[in-house]
């Protein structure tokens, strides 16, 4: 009689043991320093509350509203426990949430706990905390802020957690990647919208029953990291997409192989990661995704040099 | 109304409910990863842990279609691995003829999907019959015995406690906007829900923003009740006995057994 709000919870089996045993691994990682952080800034409150809220996520995701037919949508949960809570504590709500969904109701296997816990704890808390910070800061304090920055957040978590769990069927060799980045991509950017759509509802009743339970996690990093984060993240998942692109040669070389000139053109002295496919990884959606991601990595990696070679130049300038 | 449905406990006389807490978390466990590491096709080892399988569900008179209900829970997941029969390289077994393209399924691929769905289908009973045979409280604290940190037990605790009042309150919530929601079309005997999509989805938020306001200040009142009782921020729990010589011995029989099933699959 449990309502699973959405197709995310990996049963066992569907997971490699490395790919399980990992992410365990991260998570728990994840997990023990959000512990720290959690007890330099709750302390001895802790456990009460995030119990409580806990229960409230997983009460709250039983509430449903008809979307057509006989489908209905549901909360996932993570953008509004990381607006009430701050990202450490939502990642430990949204993991009891999680585990408990895996213990007593068999919704997610328990060697797969440690993949699901990732997905909807982790990811979609980082995912919802980045998103929603950096629109709230480009809306600069206006009251619109809250509510795209909710809409966005929880958008952007239900995706990005369902590209993970795709990735992590594609790695494990239970499903292609070609097929399942577009099946869950697709499937979860609608189901996102009905996550929005409740976040922006949830916190419109916040912000005018109890304004401030929002402006709690008000001032917290910097500015700068934070959108580069964002930005990162944003970027990965588009990398993942990039299967989904259209198969043709680009434009260029279209016209080459119609002009007959492709010969002509020369290789390249040396070829790290020849035509987008990384070597050694057979399957070729999966090694446009990696080549993908890490070309992404080094770009982000290039700016980061160069603002901070600028913000230095600047700052003796300035001095 | 009160919530019963959450609960997975099922008590029975049985062999598998006596057995100590950690020696069952522990047994699923390593059942479920002997399941994982047992390669693709190695039916031999399959059936054999089906067999060990059976023999729990069996031994802990939890009732054959009980376990097989629950454990059907796995199954829309199935789709996710559906791809895998067409997409595996090797000699063709069926030609399926659609509009537009044919999918040919390969021996490799079938072999592929039905060793996920027995691994899916295997785990998910063994975590059945763990759940229902195992008070909850019990299982936190086989979780601690095996090394959950401290405040991760008392969090998962304190949620299961409250979990019930929690979700008789969104029950309640459910049950008010039923009341206060028109039947509109009775006449016409079609049911339709009111307003838009997006409507209804600001009303469930709202909804969910009056139970998480409502939590959080039974939140901050059950913290100041635990505080003015002597509640410190340490969680103690009272240990349970060291696990009698019999259950050590059918934990390690248990390892030893599901070990050599493994060995099995890699040898056939």
């Amino acid at each position: 009689m449990h309502y699973s709000p959405a197709p995310m919870h990996i049963p066992d089996g569907f997971l490699s043991v490395v790919v399980s045993l990992l992410l365990w691994a991260v998570s728990l990682a994840v997990l023990g320093y959000a512990l720290r952080r959690i007890n330099q800034e709750l302390g001895e409150r802790q456990a009460p509350l995030m119990g409580v809220l806990a229960a409230a996520i997983f009460a709250g995701q039983m509430l449903n509203f008809t979307v057509a037919g006989g489908t209905s949508g549901h909360l996932l949960g993570a953008t509004l426990a990381t607006v009430l809570l701050g990202p450490w504590a939502a990642m430990l709500v949204m993991t009891c949430v999680v585990g408990v969904q895996a213990l007593i109701f068999q919704d997610g296997g328990l060697l797969a706990l440690g993949a699901n816990i990732f997905n909807m704890g982790i990811v979609g808390v980082l995912v919802s905390y980045f998103a929603y910070r950096t629109i709230q800061k480009l809306a600069g304090g206006r009251s619109w802020g809250v509510y795209v920055g909710g809409f966005g957040a929880a958008w952007l978590s239900v995706f990005v957690a369902a590209l993970a769990t795709a990735l992590e069927l594609a790695f494990s060799g239970t499903s292609p990647a070609n097929v399942a980045v577009p099946a869950m991509g697709a499937i979860h950017a609608l189901i996102g919208i009905g996550e929005g759509l409740i976040t922006v509802g949830a916190l419109a009743f916040l912000a005018a029953a109890r304004p401030e339970l929002l402006r709690r996690q008000a001032v917290q990093g910097a500015t700068g990291r934070i959108v580069w984060a964002v930005g990162l993240i944003i970027a990965l998942a588009l990398a993942v997409l990039s299967p989904l692109a259209s198969t043709h040669p680009d434009g260029l070389e279209w016209v080459a192989e119609q002009q007959g000139f492709i010969e002509r053109a020369q290789s390249p002295l040396f070829e790290l990661i020849p035509d987008y496919v990384f070597p050694g990884i057979s399957n070729e959606a999966l090694a446009t995704i990696v080549s993908g991601v890490i070309g992404t990595v080094v770009v982000f990696f290039v700016a980061l040099g160069i603002a901070l070679s600028r913000r230095r130049r600047a700052r003796a300038a300035a001095s | 109304m009160h919530v019963h449905f959450l609960d997975a406990y099922r008590p029975r006389p049985s062999v598998v409910h006596a057995l100590d807490p950690r020696v069952k978390l522990v047994l699923a466990l390593a059942f479920i990863l002997a399941v994982a590491l047992t390669p693709i096709a190695a039916w031999p080892a399959y059936l054999l842990l089906a067999a060990l399988g059976f023999s729990a569900v069996l031994l802990s008179e939890l009732g054959v279609g009980f376990v097989l209900k629950r454990s059907a829970l796995a199954l829309p997941f199935v789709l996710a691995a559906l791809p895998v029969l067409v997409t595996a390289r090797g000699a063709a077994l069926w030609s399926i003829a659609l509009p537009g393209w044919t999918l040919v399924i390969s021996d490799a691929g079938m072999q592929r999907f039905l060793s996920i769905l027995l691994k899916s289908w295997l785990s998910v009973q063994m975590a059945v019959v763990l759940a229902a045979s195992t008070p909850f409280p019990h299982l936190l604290l086989a979780m601690r015995a095996i090394g959950i940190p401290r405040l991760i037990v008392a969090t998962f605790g304190l949620m299961w406690r409250y979990l019930f009042v929690l979700v008789d309150e969104a029950l309640r919530l459910l049950r008010a906007r039923a009341a206060r929601s028109g039947d509109p079309a009775s006449a016409a005997g079609r049911k339709r829900a009111g307003g838009s999509v997006a409507w209804r989805a600001r009303v469930v938020g709202g909804m969910a923003g009056n139970l998480l306001v409502r939590s959080f200040d039974r939140g901050e009142r059950i913290y100041a009740a635990m505080a003015a009782r002597g509640y410190d921020g340490e969680v103690r729990t009272f240990p349970l006995p060291p696990i009698p010589a019999g259950q050590r011995l059918i934990l390690a029989a248990g390892v030893v057994l599901l070990m050599l099933l493994v060995g099995v699959g890699y040898l056939s």
